[in-house]
């Protein structure tokens, strides 16, 4: 598997779009910090960016590659190796140079900044650590539409309309039935819903940072012991956990069963 | 040396293999013909593990290939559609599919056959598709197995190449190897093979050798008794 | 002690007093042995030097202009028995005492020293734990509470007490003390022109700083933290509210201050951190808000009810959850060149005011207000492209509240 990954990483790591990205982070990086000279806002402004764009282009990314190295990965079945040994080692090819370049590219302009000497490292940290978490989900996620779906339209289509489900479609009626339902105890639910998506996890999970003040706030005991203690943040993270081990179990499953 | 029972294999409604039973023996080339559609590829697939069969059995040196993948290690495959990592250099594959095989290899020797030595520093996307097929070779033929299976490996070669590979298949016969082969060049067949197994419809039609073939269709040509034993059919 | 060297020192102290006032020591050893003693024996404008110790001693009255000076903090133990010191006199000073253990009741307000219709009172340097009120004043004026500090430990609303209370005091200074741990760490009730300064009112169950009924007060430079809430503001006329930091009031009910039936009072230079809600507003009127710092609040300012002809201007907006919330759709209040780091908006002419103006409500706290589990959608794509409509065209949210000339810099 390590040699998979190895040669999977290799060949991303010399694709054009890695450095396209890693360029787009990197270019961010500095326009936020040095344009607007303010590490806070920056934080702010990032995670907008996060756990907006991360996600879509996980998503793309993942499909992408998947189709792309349809060839590479026949080629690759025919070698004496396992097929979850291939499949896991693209997998992660793909989801480390990702997440490489997220966590590189940010990370150099806010070091140079002296992030060190600044007290938002924990909460830039925790940034780099949702990112890539999210690039880990959603490009496992996207492995799995594209493992499913030999027509590439299709499986393009799909991973984008997954993206937009939980990105946007999703707080959409999670709003609507909250307030449908307004009269009745909604923290559970709320809290519940919130862990179902990986996106609002995210969120929630950078939240418990930012927001700590306007969460503190709310009424329900089950809200307040989530976000004021680090059993939210617990929690959350390992639910993170569970969203990426998930979907690569499911993947892994699937491919043992598809044929070539 | 390989085994193959009452092999079934449906694409969605799409009957492919209807119970196949096939016995290879080890030594000599085996060349596996059928129209478009008749099955060749997915047999050579199952045989390598990348189609699973939905029943039946096959079995390389007696021992089933169900879930395993170190057997692989003893047999040299040619896909058909020889498509590569774009962004490597025809160097790089090289040494990465050495490096995943992990055994001795000749490849020197093939570079000079195929006279790659001008490309090996290229990217595999600026290549025609001839010279794709002759890497494709290249790194299929560079170790030293028991079993080969080449699926269209005539595909785009000039005749220089052609006459090279046909030599070097009589070499690799000549060592005791086992070699299977589908293609629709029956020229090619006709010069190399030593015993056919026609597939059709989901099913072995015929096996046996190529006078065999002749005679049961009273043919002298060989694409004429293959036509013909197709028409027997209908 | 009574050895002749002090003995020596006194009287050339007692010569040189212009007063002819005595210093009576009162210790262990001494023929005083105890502070009622002590008070019994001096007469007026003497000092009663309490020295190094433990007195076991409970409803001192003070009734004669005395200055009780502790050396070295003695220990008066009023072993919950009930109130421990009684100022019923003019020109009392109480200066250096430790006093603990005062009596809990349900049915009186026991105070560690409390003083009566008195005036010219000094209050200072003393130290207060185990406390059920601290300081109260009851209709006594012209007085200094200085540098105290009131250690509470009170767990329950119900049967603690305020730190420092003052009831119907006018023109009293209470400055540099230090209040913890009990339910109002300073509690005014119909007093008038008192000036609060520098004191720092911590982990108190209610409010940091509580007014009721009172005007023309002044507070400056305190600091209020962790409280239930920081400061409230009630039923009271002409406060002058500046340069103090309200920080991290975390709560359902939590805020930095809030102002109830307030009007024409003044709000400038004050910090407001990482609280609930910043400032709570209900029927306040003809209020300035200038150079206030808002830093991560959830909610910087919460309008709710009738507030008329406030004005914001100069006070800078950073990275709160939410910046305004109204309840309502009238806006009767002017925000002028306030800071906003939410804001978006460009400079193209330079002048350092953004062309576009700020909308500081968002749609988004009018459903929080609603269904407040809501909250858990804050940041999140979809609320942003709907808090986005909303700014384009506003429909729940007063269309003439906004920002027309948002800062592009910090106000300084």
């Amino acid at each position: 598997m390590l040699k998979i990954l190895k040669y999977s990483f290799y060949d991303l790591m010399r694709s054009r779009w890695s450095y396209i990205y890693f360029l787009f982070y990197l270019s961010l990086g500095f326009i936020l910090l040095f344009l607007n000279n303010d590490v806070s806002k920056a934080v702010i402004t990032l995670m907008n960016i996060i756990i907006v764009l991360v996600p879509l282009i996980g998503t793309i990314f993942g499909v992408m590659y998947y189709y792309n190295s349809k060839e590479f990965t026949e080629l690759l079945l025919a070698q004496p190796i396992k097929r979850s040994s291939i499949f896991l080692g693209q997998y992660l090819g793909v989801a480390g140079s990702l997440s490489l370049s997220l966590v590189v590219g940010l990370g150099i302009p806010f070091i140079l900044y002296g992030l060190f000497r600044s007290d938002a490292i924990f909460d830039f940290t925790l940034l780099l650590i949702t990112g890539a978490f999210l690039t880990l989900i959603f490009t496992a996620l996207s492995f799995n539409i594209a493992l499913s779906n030999e027509n590439k339209i299709k499986g393009f289509g799909y991973a984008v309309l997954l993206w937009l489900f939980l990105a946007v479609i999703y707080d959409g009626l999670f709003l609507m039935s909250l307030i449908l339902f307004e009269e009745y105890p909604l923290d559970t639910f709320s809290l519940g819903a919130t862990l179902l998506n990986p996106i609002d996890l995210s969120r929630t999970l950078i939240l418990l940072k930012l927001d700590i003040s306007a969460l503190l706030g709310y009424t329900g005991a089950i809200f307040r012991r989530f976000f004021g203690t680090d059993q939210g943040l617990i929690v959350s993270l390992s639910m993170l956990l569970l969203w990426t081990v998930l979907p690569v179990w499911r993947l892994l499953y699937k491919s043992k069963k598809k044929d070539f | 040396m390989i085994q193959i029972e009452n092999l079934h294999k449906r694409f969605g409604k799409n009957e492919v293999l209807t119970g196949v039973d096939l016995s290879i023996d080890e030594g000599g080339i085996f060349a596996i013909l059928g129209p478009n559609g008749s099955g060749k590829t997915t047999l050579i697939k199952s045989i390598l593990g990348m189609v699973i069969p939905n029943k039946g059995t096959i079995a390389i040196d007696g021992v089933s290939i169900k879930n395993q993948w170190k057997y692989r290690r003893e047999i040299e495959y040619l896909p058909q559609i020889a498509n590569f990592p774009n962004n490597l250099k025809v160097k790089e594959l090289v040494r990465m599919i050495k490096d995943l095989r992990q055994r001795p290899s000749e490849e020197k020797k093939l570079i000079d056959l195929f006279e790659l030595e001008p490309f090996l520093d290229k990217k595999l996307a600026t290549l025609s598709g001839g010279t794709k097929q002759k890497v494709n070779l290249l790194l299929t033929l560079m170790f030293d197995n028991t079993l080969i299976i080449l699926d269209e490996p005539t595909t785009g070669l000039d005749p220089v190449a052609l006459i090279r590979l046909k030599k070097l298949l009589q070499d690799e016969k000549k060592q005791g190897k086992t070699i299977l082969v589908s293609s629709h060049i029956m020229q090619f067949v006709e010069e190399v093979a030593d015993e056919i197994v026609y597939l059709l419809e989901g099913r072995i039609y015929f096996k046996g050798s190529i006078e065999a073939l002749k005679t049961k269709t009273n043919q002298t040509n060989v694409e004429h008794a293959i036509a013909a034993i197709t028409n027997l059919q209908n | 002690m009574g050895n002749l060297p002090t003995r020596i020192i006194l009287f050339l102290l007692f010569s040189v007093s212009p007063l002819c006032a005595k210093t009576i020591p009162v210790c262990i050893d001494c023929t005083i042995k105890s502070v009622s003693e002590g008070v019994a024996a001096a007469a007026d404008f003497d000092t009663l030097l309490i020295k190094k110790g433990t007195y076991k001693e409970f409803n001192i009255l003070i009734d004669k202009p005395l200055t009780l000076l502790g050396e070295n903090y003695p220990v008066i133990d009023g072993e919950d028995q009930g109130e421990i010191i009684r100022i019923v006199s003019d020109n009392v000073t109480i200066d250096g005492l430790f006093i603990i253990n005062v009596g809990t009741s349900y049915t009186t307000d026991y105070a560690a020293i409390r003083v009566v219709k008195s005036e010219n009172f000094l209050i200072q340097n003393v130290v207060l734990e185990k406390l059920f009120f601290g300081i109260y004043l009851e209709k006594s004026n012209h007085g200094k509470v200085y540098h105290n500090k009131i250690i509470g430990d009170a767990v329950d609303e119900y049967n603690s007490g305020n730190g420092i209370q003052l009831w119907y005091s006018h023109h009293v200074t209470v400055d540099r003390n230090i209040v913890q741990g009990v339910r109002d760490g300073i509690y005014l009730e119909f007093s008038d022109n008192v000036t609060i300064n520098n004191n720092r009112s911590t982990n108190n169950l209610r409010y940091g700083l509580h007014f009721m009924f009172s005007n023309d007060d002044v507070y400056t430079d305190n600091t209020f933290e962790n409280n239930g809430a920081g400061v409230a503001v009630m039923f009271s006329k002409r406060i002058k509210m500046v340069g103090n930091t309200f920080m991290r009031n975390w709560g359902t009910a939590a805020f930095g201050m809030l102002l109830k039936e307030i009007n024409d009072a003044e709000i400038s230079n004050n910090t407001f951190e990482e609280n609930t809600i910043g400032i709570n507003i209900e029927g306040s009127n003809r209020i300035t808000y200038k150079n206030n710092d808002f830093i991560n609040n959830g909610w910087a300012i919460k309008v709710l009810g009738a507030c008329y002809t406030n004005t914001f201007t100069n006070n800078n907006f950073l990275y709160n959850s939410f910046d305004i919330s109204y309840n309502s759709k009238l806006n009767d209040n002017v925000f002028d060149q306030n800071y906003w780091s939410n804001y978006t908006g460009y400079d193209l002419d330079k002048n350092g005011i953004g062309d576009v103006p700020y909308r500081p409500v968002k749609l988004f706290s009018y459903i929080v207000n609603r269904t407040p589990e809501t909250i858990i959608l804050l940041r999140s794509l979809f609320m942003d492209i709907i808090d986005f409509s909303e700014k384009v065209s506003p429909v729940f949210t007063p269309d003439n509240l906004m920002d027309a000339n948002p800062l592009m810099k910090k106000a300084s």
